[in-house]
């Protein structure tokens, strides 16, 4: 784990101040420093917080701001699901355990690959939940004082992140393949799609590696 | 309770359950050996659908952005082999400097 947290490290500045813009976001729609806090405690998957915090603010209703989020988070099921069997004991500990998944934790421990390393998940997960957690915290209740965070670009920083993710999993033929046909389902779906629904289908672009035997 | 807090216990509830379905509902256990191989596509077929959507997504419309800057000057970061930190650095700064000057 602690090999994990010293991967994390140097995203931890930039979690930190995603979860400062998130905090903003919260209070001005409306949502109480504690609950945006508890949410991103909870819930720990920022592009979902984000949506179900600008859907409340523009005045959308529970059920859909919550619709929205889910759909965003239902690729946890698969992406949780590929490194399934490298989780042991307790239900509860697995359970606990599972709630550290995030796109970035997942793909730094080597995704669903036999490499996969699941104490380097728990590692760079804790590290990105406490900074997230404590990015909120600040932005909540320095929220004023910060005012509009969008001039940071810090969407840019988390979209350049996946790219260098994406760039470390290109190792061979298949995978260059199977992130081909994800980037085209998604760049087909936005338009048509509500979020989330893109990034849930793109999961289809496995079957390129699908071989006939 | 607020609207609010109803959204936030929904979803923190919702999204536990979604994380844990793996780890709670297949763990320990081997899955057959092809949709392993099918599994392991998962990451960069996501990771591709990700940089699409944060790069270009916004709402239900495509749109070039600052955040185009951001990546492109990330992925310059990548090519010159620059430390993942650089990378996140240099793409928020262009993304901001882009914004700015926009």
């Amino acid at each position: 784990m602690r090999k994990g947290m010293r991967v994390a490290a140097p995203l931890l500045p930039a979690a930190f101040a995603l979860g400062v813009s998130f905090g903003v976001l919260a209070r001005t729609a409306h949502m109480s420093s504690v609950a945006a806090v508890v949410m991103s405690a909870t819930t720990f998957a920022g592009s979902s917080q984000i949506a179900t915090v600008s859907a409340l603010g523009g005045g959308g209703s529970v059920a859909a701001a919550v619709v929205a989020a889910l759909l965003l988070n239902a690729r946890y099921a698969p992406i949780g699901i590929s490194i399934a069997k490298s989780f042991r004991g307790s239900l509860l500990g697995r359970a606990l355990q599972s709630q550290l998944i995030v796109d970035e934790s997942w793909a730094l421990a080597g995704g669903g690959t036999p490499r996969f390393d699941r104490r380097m998940l728990l590692g760079v997960g804790a590290g990105l939940w406490v900074a997230w957690v404590g990015g909120t915290a600040a932005g909540a209740l320095l929220g004023k004082v910060v005012g509009d965070t969008s001039a940071f670009g810090f969407d840019g920083a988390f979209a350049a992140l996946f790219a260098a993710l994406l760039v470390a999993q290109l190792r061979d033929r298949r995978r260059i393949a199977a992130a081909a046909a994800g980037a085209a389902i998604a760049l087909v779906l936005v338009p048509v799609a509500p979020a989330g629904v893109p990034i849930i289908a793109s999961t289809a672009a496995v079957l390129v590696g699908w071989r006939r035997r | 309770m607020s609207e609010a807090w109803a959204a936030v216990l929904v979803v923190g509830a919702g999204t536990a359950a979604i994380k844990a379905v793996g780890p709670v509902g297949v763990a320990g256990r081997r899955l057959p050996r092809r949709i392993e191989e099918l599994l392991e596509m998962l990451a960069p077929a996501i990771l591709a659908a990700l940089v699409v959507t944060e790069t270009f997504g916004k709402g239900r419309s495509l749109v070039l952005d600052a955040r185009l800057a951001g990546v492109a000057a990330g992925i310059a970061a990548i090519a010159l082999r620059a430390p993942i930190w650089v990378v996140v650095l240099v793409g928020g700064a262009a993304t901001a400097l882009a914004r700015l000057l926009s």
